[in-house]
């Protein structure tokens, strides 16, 4: 049974009965279609880059199909038509990945210096400083965030997916676990500053009151990432193991679990990347220090987000080296999240069944 | 040896985190001692206005690099939180953009005030807010409080409006919607630009002043860089916003008959200098009832630090009482105004709020 | 044709390896019990973590929702949160029908479309965006975004300006509910990306081959086992995004120009606020009974994700009656 993943061969079906359209037809037609939006346009008076781009690939799609169905036949052309739209998706989605992505790294670079990795703000104003203080901060966290989500989201897809058997529990749980999808972050904020505050006396600001919120926010997009892969685990995995006489808990652990591993570990980067981003929640409950602190139990606590937010809302005069600041801030992030998808892959690989 | 590399990586981010430190925090022994050892030590919570979140940052630097062992946070979550905080005894001061009101400011209200103490609401960052625009071709605009409510409130659509014309003979008014950008957040600053409007221009500005945006319509963006933002990508803006935030904008001069001043900082010094304090609070109680209508720079915003009058701790009342000691003092002031655009106490009110300060306990 | 078996979702997840399968010794059997206590009990755990935040959210409303309208800073409570209660559905609706769409062709494109190597990098990259802070789309809504799209709305609103959606004058700095909107589906895309795109890499290569093989084009062979295979999944995925785009709080704040209105026209200053940014933007000058009003727009916004969860649950419900599925 094969889990690995390979993008099947390319379907050359009935080109025995269909005639077949050459292979530089596609470039060609969306030559001549970019070629006659610019001309309608600039007989128009619309020109613009945009305005031609659009209208070309309108035409070309539209050329294309009509060209294809003519010569190929509709199924043919459909084919087409679908391959030419979820290429086409993709480049658009690309657009605002690149430019957002691209203005952070440039912007970013200019302060991810040592110093940025060395220094707190404490007692500085204006140049120089850094953020070393939220990068713990951050870490701390979410740290214990994950390491309070993870195994409480995944034990319950486990039970929703093999033990609950669509019972009553089990429905509500899932149920419920899609009501707190919808939690608003700053709401998980105050739920945790308000039961801090009862447990601990009011005002209470640290790092494991952030995390508290963080978990909130976390453990239902744990759950629903991990139950959707342990669904998709063949059955026939399963009864194998149980005719070889493995008992269900070892045949979860031993044999669903390393066949999901690959996308569970995606779901949890994902929920990672999901909260370590959230800065509402964090002011509220960790607040905001210029300080480092790395006890999760005393005291508040900065993080990324909020340094970010912090240094962009309200800079100090002059205001150049701040927004240098919160674009290393926001680009350490990003970079904080790579490393982690990369261990994520990592440790996929290295659990993951090898088939082929 | 599946292991090997996981626990690799562990104990790297392990040895990261027990040598957890910043370069620039050597505690005690590392930091020079400027005013040759300060005895005290402590931690301060502060919570409130964002407004003040610049100037507490530099006042901050310098408080714990003269007192090396204190430490201070100051949370800019909002007035509105930091004077929830400070009642339920969650911050050790608030910062706050409105005093209390004589209602909320009873005894016993506070957390980390002993029972029969009220707070003090002392003046320590005076703010000018400045009227910034972004029109091409205009380089200079004058405004009297009439025509400005006229054009936030919307009455006043174009910019080659008589009325506006009227105000600026010289200059070449293009003939374009004016799009007028208010704050989307509820704000001390909104408040007193609209207090600012609603008592000199009460004719036109008929809604009483308030943090959130009264009127329908108009543009709305987030917090003082949003509205920066927004005047500054858009096109034929208006907006207001604290002026040390507003460098590189145009500012609008505001004034009544044929005077008209900028946004600087003697001339909000000296409307706050001619305002008179509420009526009928303690001696130390010091929130004003600012004038718009007295000479100067008429949009300020005035933003307090709140105290005890008598704290529960007194480790606490003597930290509080250095530090905003240090706030209210010409050192402190100096650095606010340098640093964070402020405008100075004058020598008058600062003398209050220091006898206020004294008397904290 | 079109019923290929799909893995049994729910009951039969596992269910059919009854326990008489397992052969039964005492520590094989604590082991079991002591697994089966733990899952359910992580489960009835997050039950637990709900009820106290449902328990936390109604206790604080209560005082707002009794309360007398004169003493309630913002006034009546219903009519104050009916603009916002709109304003999040509405975003959230402009920004999944933007997102899902995009997100299947990204997911299909990289899982059976794009050559695996360069399959892999892809996905990584979209992945990356999932990290990108709510704060730095904030940014970059203002910055960058709104000042793109505006010349798109004035043209927008000059050739289609008969539709309602289009209609009213143009925002002067473009930041509309459309472009929060996109702010949002740009923000969910990685999100429903991420899941849709594992599932369909899991689908079984013996249906997909033997589609195939009886003939199918390629989209053919896509449409009769990949998404069939991946529905539940893309639903999962789209309920996440979707939670995530009712829920978004700082991105919306920052972008959007709020007025307290109901309208359906996407590109004027005059835009409904949603409940999470509102509650972002007055949370900070907040006090005595007006936190609690605050708190109470989040009780409702809870209570709209509950709903939209239910309607989706059924809508699955029905579907999988004829779906031929188990």
């Amino acid at each position: 049974m094969s889990t690995a993943v390979t993008t099947p061969q390319e379907a050359s079906a009935n080109s025995l009965i269909a005639g077949q359209l050459p292979k530089y037809t596609p470039w060609a037609t969306l030559l001549v279609s970019l070629g006659i939006a610019a001309g309608l346009l600039n007989s128009v008076g619309h020109f613009s880059i945009t305005a031609v781009a659009l209208s070309g690939i309108a035409l070309f799609l539209v050329g294309m199909f009509a060209l294809s169905s003519a010569v190929e036949g509709i199924r043919k052309a459909k084919d087409r038509l679908a391959r030419q739209m979820v290429s086409l998706f993709f480049l658009v989605a690309l657009i605002p990945l690149i430019s957002l992505i691209a203005g952070v790294a440039v912007r970013g670079s200019e302060r991810l210096d040592g110093k940025f990795f060395s220094y707190s703000m404490r007692n500085i104003v204006g140049e120089g400083g850094g953020a070393i203080h939220a990068v713990y901060g951050t870490l701390i966290i979410t740290g214990i965030a994950t390491l309070v989500s993870v195994p409480i989201g995944m034990l319950s897809a486990i039970f929703l997916v093999e033990y609950g058997r669509n019972g009553r529990l089990a429905r509500s749980i899932t149920f419920f676990v899609d009501v707190m999808t919808g939690i608003p972050s700053i709401v998980a904020g105050l739920f945790a500053y308000t039961v801090f505050s009862i447990l601990f006396g009011p005002g209470t600001k640290t790092g494991l009151a952030g995390a508290a919120a963080l978990s909130v926010l976390m453990i239902p997009t744990v759950v629903r990432s991990t139950e959707e892969m342990l669904r998709l685990v063949s059955n026939d995995l399963r009864e194998s193991a149980y005719a070889l006489g493995v008992p269900k808990w070892r045949t979860v652990l031993k044999v669903v679990l390393p066949t999901s591993i690959a996308g569970i570990i995606t779901g949890m980067i994902l929920a990672i990347a999901r909260v370590i981003g959230e800065t509402a929640p964090l002011l509220v409950t960790a607040g905001l220090t210029s300080s480092l602190n790395t006890n999760p139990i005393n005291g508040p606590m900065t993080t990324l987000p909020v340094f970010v937010y912090y240094s962009y809302v309200t800079p100090g005069i002059p205001q150049e080296p701040y927004y240098a600041r919160a674009w290393a801030g926001a680009l350490t992030l990003i970079l904080i999240v790579m490393g982690l998808n990369l261990i994520g892959r990592l440790v996929a690989w290295r659990f993951a069944p090898k088939s082929r | 040896m599946k292991f090997n590399r996981l626990t690799a990586v562990l104990g790297l981010s392990c040895a990261l985190a027990f040598s957890a430190c910043a370069a620039n925090e050597g505690g005690g022994a590392a930091a020079p001692s400027g005013e040759g050892g300060s005895s005290m030590s402590g931690r301060l919570q502060g919570t409130g206005a964002s407004s003040q979140k610049v100037v507490q940052e530099n006042w901050v630097a310098e408080f714990q690099t003269a007192n090396p062992d204190v430490t201070i946070t100051y949370s800019p979550e909002g007035s509105g939180a930091g004077r929830e905080a400070f009642m339920g005894g969650g911050a050790d001061f608030a910062g706050s953009d409105r005093a209390f009101t004589a209602d909320e400011n009873q005894p016993g209200a506070f957390g980390k005030c002993t029972a029969d103490s009220i707070a003090l609401d002392l003046p320590v960052y005076i703010s000018p807010i400045a009227v910034i625009f972004n029109v091409d071709g205009v380089d200079s605009l004058k405004l009297n409080a009439e025509t400005l409510a006229g054009i936030f409130k919307r009455d006043i659509t174009r910019w080659d409006d008589a009325k506006i014309a009227a105000l600026n003979p010289d200059a070449k008014l293009p003939s374009a919607n004016i799009t007028a950008v208010h704050r989307s957040d509820d704000s001390g600053t909104t408040e007193n630009f609209t207090d600012y409007l609603h008592q000199v221009a009460g004719n036109v500005w008929d809604k009483a002043a308030g943090g959130e945006w009264a009127y329908p319509g108009g543009e709305a963006a987030k917090g003082t860089s949003g509205v920066v933002a927004a005047v500054t990508n858009g096109v034929n803006t208006i907006g207001y916003a604290d002026a040390s935030q507003t460098k590189d904008l145009k500012k609008v001069e505001i004034g009544e008959g044929d005077t008209f001043v900028g946004p600087s900082e003697e001339a909000a010094a000296q409307v706050v200098e001619n305002s008179p304090q509420v009526p009928g609070r303690s001696e130390h109680d010091l929130a004003l009832n600012l004038d718009r209508k007295a000479e100067g720079y008429p949009i300020v915003l005035v933003s307090y630090a709140i105290v005890c009058q008598s704290y529960k701790d007194a480790a606490t009342a003597e930290l509080v009482k250095s530090y905003v000691g240090y706030m209210a003092s010409e050192q402190g002031q100096q650095v606010a105004m340098e640093k964070a655009g402020a405008a100075p106490l004058s020598a008058m009110l600062s003398e209050k709020v220091k006898a206020a300060i004294d008397s904290v306990a | 044709m079109s019923t290929t078996t799909q893995p049994s979702t729910g009951t039969a997840g596992g269910g059919s390896g009854d326990d008489h399968h397992e052969i039964i010794h005492s520590s094989k059997r604590f082991g079991e019990r002591l697994f089966t206590q733990l899952t359910k009990g992580s489960g009835i755990g997050i039950l637990v973590i709900l009820a106290a935040v449902a328990t936390f959210l109604v206790g604080l409303s209560i005082p707002a929702l009794t309360a007398d309208v004169k003493d309630l800073p913002y006034g009546n409570f219903w009519s104050y949160v009916a603009p916002f209660a709109f304003g999040t559905v509405w975003a959230a609706a402009l920004a999944m029908v933007m997102a899902v769409p995009v997100s299947l062709g990204i997911a299909l494109f990289i899982s059976h479309y794009a050559p695996k190597r360069m399959a892999q990098t892809l996905g990584y990259i979209i992945d990356l965006l999932a990290a990108v802070p709510s704060v730095v789309f904030g940014l970059w809504g203002i910055n960058t975004l709104a000042p793109a799209v505006r010349p798109l709305f004035l043209w927008l609103n000059e050739n289609l300006g008969w539709i309602p959606l289009f209609s009213g004058a143009v925002s002067g700095t473009g930041r509309t509910v459309l472009t929060a909107a996109i702010v949002l589906a740009v923000m969910v895309l990685p999100i429903i990306t991420a899941i849709t795109r594992e599932v369909f890499l899991q689908t079984p290569r013996l249906h997909e081959e033997a589609s195939l093989a009886l003939g199918a084009t390629k989209w053919e062979m896509i449409r009769q086992a990949v998404i069939p295979f991946g529905m539940p999944g893309i639903i999962s995925a789209s309920m996440l995004g979707l939670g995530r785009a009712l829920g978004e709080t700082m991105a919306v704040a920052m972008v959007l120009s709020p007025d307290d209105v109901i309208n359906f026209r996407v590109l004027t200053s005059q835009n409904p606020n949603t409940i999470a940014s509102n509650i972002a933007l007055s949370f900070p000058e907040a006090y005595g009974l007006g936190v609690n009003q605050l708190i109470a727009t989040g009780l409702v916004l809870f209570i709209i994700t509950l709903a939209v969860n239910m309607t989706a649950r059924w809508v699955i419900a029905r579907r999988s009656e004829f779906s031929g599925a188990n």
